[in-house]
């Protein structure tokens, strides 16, 4: 082989080298978005079984007429156990335990809720699809194995035969899984939804939006417009590039040691959350705020002092104005950031099992990626599926704020 | 606006007035509220500060001066659990939670009540604050308004201080990681010793609940508890695997996709690799956790290897893969400033488009490159999630990939995660940690920084 057709081989080789390792680059996403999503969509389906409920009187502490508060304190464990003798006649005591447990656990929550909707049902007889326990509904999907020997199964062989039955009679039929939007976390994967980790985020955000977006603003205001470049504003911006590439943790330890350490604040709550993503986001949207502010052209400037306008006035009138789309986009990416962030979260709390879902910035909460992860901790296959769907939220929640910043750029980006 | 209206009187009145007429708006509205929103804000951060003032005085307490910091927490708890029962009816007091009561001292209970009090209080004062106070300013702002009175510089100061104050939060930021950081650390080397924790190899945090008949911390059992060494190792052996991984296949990338990718293939490539830097890491680890582990152990024992569940392959992979766009989006940029002139130079004397890149790109990006590559490893060293997940709790010296290894990052959390009490080096260690991570980071940092400043001043 001549030099030459050696050096062109060589060539060759490495154009595919490049584009070997690009494609593998891209096969990681496709290989991580694939698992991801074909272990979270389960999460949206849930296993449901017909069942006639009869609300017996007999069996219910209340009465068509009581106040709403009555109905929701009331006991229904007994009301559900009768249903289930109803549906399954013929149960000795240790079949019907075994039977209870292909229903949900909330039974009695679900049967509640019905009652609540509609108080008149009390003496009828009603049609009601109740959700199946979390190791059915697996079974069903066929996450778990039906073929392998009985002990090493959640869901036993009697437990298979009253299915199998269930089946054959079509009872059993799946529905969306509206409680994964609407509940917060519970201990059974069935019951748990995401609805409180959402808002728990959500305040977190409004937190860390009304914290660093002013502040990041005025600040790269200041930098920008009103300082001569000298030693400080070289050292806020050395400062402003190194906070850029602090790792997440650190700020945590931060909001932990000083938030609430020194300050007193309360742990778990967004507040503290928010506050600690605001600190993180603030070098994002003050080094994007001020790269936009750089690209507004000086004879803007110059034409609005010309005709006798004060500094101020040529700064918040003109300058800013013409920056904002800039600045905005740095903000929402920044914002996507801090909703993913989630080391900062576990430091200051917001990783503990809260059912209720939070009704403000000071209410004990967790966020979307912390919730996640706590899922993610659980054994149940259940939960599995509940954190891949979660993932999907956030992730969904991320492309759309990213998507938001590009139109933000694509629309109302002034070119000069 | 309200203020805008007493403005138009003042013109109707046929004065001159020194300023627009909306600054004495912004004027008023300034005044209004600064100064409430400046006293709310102070009486938030030092409310507990007041509290314990008010509650826990020496003269109910002779001997309070000489309590721990934990038994203060612990009576300031018990009291203002009191403090919410002596709030409700006498009924209560005698009935429902006497036993509550009876462990209560009398001085305590009295502190409850003045806790209760301090609760009232605090909230008039808040009222106060937001009623009496903007009202009392506004009346006064709108009666000093005249035509005299020039408002315009008067705001423009005020927002010139505002727009300072906020550049200046950023380094307040700085010095509060850095003060928080160290005054926790230096309590933790009061209970530990210096030499100990940088230069011993042994990581058993759960020691330090060995306790003494003296009720201290048995300091032979201290010595051997906090051992940084196979943390440091952890770390740096989970962040090599990474690299690997990434810079290889982040620099191809960035080579391809500067110098032969079409412009269309680039436009498609690029932003899919950066949807790899945007995902959250909570998501790489439960991806390593859940799939990679498993697998890489499989196939470890399928050659017949021992390969551990929480491999330190396993994190180091994911967070390689999380890695590649910053080494591939930074050395894109890098080498795509290589003046034109020093490709076409190659060509022209005949070299290949591989031989140009290698001999003459690559050498004169090195630097800019390897700036990447240390904001990368920085990015490696300080990720959390990963390894919180997929990496092990137990601390284990070792170099080998296939054995369970722990992180700097993972131990600050799970000594942080459950009860939180700020006079225990097994807390107080995780300070002592993030100093140590901060530290190591801001020098890769600033190392990378400034080479990757330097080379961009070469070029321009």
């Amino acid at each position: 082989m001549s030099s030459l057709e050696k050096r062109l081989a060589a060539e060759k080789r490495f154009k595919f080298y490049g584009m070997f390792a690009m494609t593998l680059s891209l096969f990681f996403v496709l290989i991580l978005m694939y698992k991801i999503f074909s272990t979270g969509s389960g999460a949206f389906v849930r296993t449901t079984i017909n069942a006639d409920v009869y609300f017996d009187p007999n069996f219910i502490e209340v009465s068509s007429n009581s106040s709403k508060k009555e109905i929701m304190k009331a006991s229904y464990v007994n009301l559900a156990d009768q249903v289930i003798n109803q549906n399954h006649p013929g149960l000795d005591e240790e079949n019907f335990i075994k039977v209870r447990e292909m229903y949900t656990r909330k039974f009695d929550y679900q049967l509640r809720d019905y009652i609540v909707n509609n108080p008149n049902v009390i003496g009828k007889t009603v049609n009601l699809d109740i959700s199946a326990s979390s190791d059915l509904d697996q079974i069903v999907k066929g996450n778990y194995p039906r073929n392998v020997p009985e002990a090493q199964r959640k869901i036993n062989d009697y437990q298979l035969s009253i299915l199998d039955s269930l089946d054959s009679k079509g009872k059993m039929s799946k529905t969306f899984n509206f409680w994964f939007f609407t509940n917060g976390d519970s201990r059974d994967p069935e019951t748990a939804g995401i609805l409180g980790a959402l808002m728990g985020s959500f305040y977190a955000l409004l937190i860390c939006f009304s914290f660093a977006f002013p502040i990041g603003l005025l600040a790269s205001v200041y930098l920008e417009e009103f300082v001569k470049p000298g030693k400080i504003t070289d050292i806020i911006e050395v400062n402003i590039n190194n906070l850029a590439a602090v790792p997440s943790i650190v700020y945590g330890l931060l909001g932990l040691g000083m938030l609430i350490g020194v300050f007193g604040m309360p742990y778990q709550v967004p507040l503290v959350g928010g506050l600690v993503l605001g600190f993180m986001t603030l070098p994002t949207i003050i080094i994007a705020s001020r790269a936009s502010l750089r690209g507004v052209p000086p004879s803007i400037r110059e034409g609005a002092l010309a005709v006798g306008a004060t500094k101020m006035q040529t700064v918040f009138h003109h300058v800013i104005p013409l920056s904002l789309p800039g600045t905005l986009t740095g903000t929402i990416i920044g914002m996507a950031q801090a909703l993913g962030e989630t080391a900062p979260l576990l430091l200051v709390g917001m990783v503990a099992f809260v059912m209720e879902i939070p009704g403000g910035a000071f209410d004990p909460a967790t966020g979307l990626p912390s919730q996640i992860y706590l899922w993610s901790e659980s054994a149940e296959r259940g939960f599995l599926e509940k954190t891949s769907a979660g993932i999907m939220l956030l992730l969904s929640f991320l492309i759309i704020m990213n998507t938001v910043a590009v139109l933000v750029r694509r629309k109302l980006e002034v070119k000069w | 606006m309200v203020k805008k209206r007493a403005l138009s009187l003042k013109f109707k009145k046929n004065e001159n007035l020194s300023s627009l007429p909306d600054y004495y708006g912004y004027y008023v509205v300034l005044l209004v509220f600064f100064p409430a929103i400046i006293i709310w804000f102070f009486l938030l951060i030092f409310k507990s500060n007041f509290q314990e003032m008010f509650v826990m005085s020496p003269v109910l307490f002779p001997d309070v001066a000489t309590w721990s910091s934990g038994k203060f927490g612990l009576i300031m708890n018990k009291i203002s659990n009191l403090s919410m029962i002596v709030n409700l009816s006498e009924i209560d007091l005698t009935v429902g939670d006497k036993s509550i009561l009876k462990m209560a001292s009398e001085s305590e209970i009295i502190a409850a009540k003045n806790l209760a009090n301090f609760d009232k209080i605090y909230g008039w004062s808040n009222l106060t604050l937001f009623i009496i106070l903007p009202v009392l300013l506004g009346f006064l702002a709108t009666k000093s308004i005249s035509g005299k009175l020039n408002a315009q510089p008067i705001v423009e100061k005020i927002i010139s201080y505002v727009i300072k104050g906020s550049s200046y939060i950023a380094i307040f930021i700085t010095f509060g990681i850095f003060f928080s950081l160290v005054f926790e650390a230096i309590n933790f080397f009061r209970y530990v010793n210096f030499m100990d924790f940088f230069f011993n190899t042994a990581w058993n945090p759960n020691r330090a609940f060995v306790i003494n008949a003296s009720e201290g911390f048995d300091q032979e059992a201290l010595k051997e508890a906090f051992g940084f060494v196979p943390l440091l190792t952890g770390t740096l052996l989970i962040a090599s695997v990474a690299m690997l991984v990434a810079v290889p296949l982040g620099l191809l990338t960035a080579i391809y996709l500067a110098e032969y990718a079409s412009s269309k293939v680039r436009d498609i490539a690029k932003p899919i690799i950066e949807i790899l830097a945007g995902i959250p890491t909570v998501v790489y680890g439960f991806f390593a956790a859940l799939s990679l582990a498993p697998f890489i152990k499989d196939v470890g024992e399928g050659v017949g290897l021992p390969v551990s569940a929480e491999s330190a392959l396993a994190a180091g992979l994911a967070m390689g893969v999380m890695i590649i766009p910053f080494v591939s989006s930074l050395s894109d940029d890098v080498i795509k400033a290589v003046p034109q002139s020093l490709r076409e130079g190659s060509y022209a004397i005949g070299a290949t488009k591989s031989e140009t890149i290698k001999k003459v790109i690559l050498p004169a990006a090195l630097a800019g490159i390897m700036g990447s590559f240390l904001l990368a490893i920085s990015r490696a060293i300080g990720e959390t999630m990963i390894v919180v997940m997929a990496a092990s709790l137990r601390a284990n010296l070792t170099f080998n990939p296939l054995e369970p290894a722990t992180t700097i990052t993972t131990q600050i959390v799970t000594s942080l995660i459950g009860d939180v009490e700020f006079d225990n080096p097994k807390t107080l260690v995780a300070f002592a940690l993030g100093l140590t991570l901060f530290v190591m980071t801001l020098i890769l940092n600033i190392a990378a920084i400034t080479i990757v400043k330097k080379y961009r001043e070469k070029y321009e």
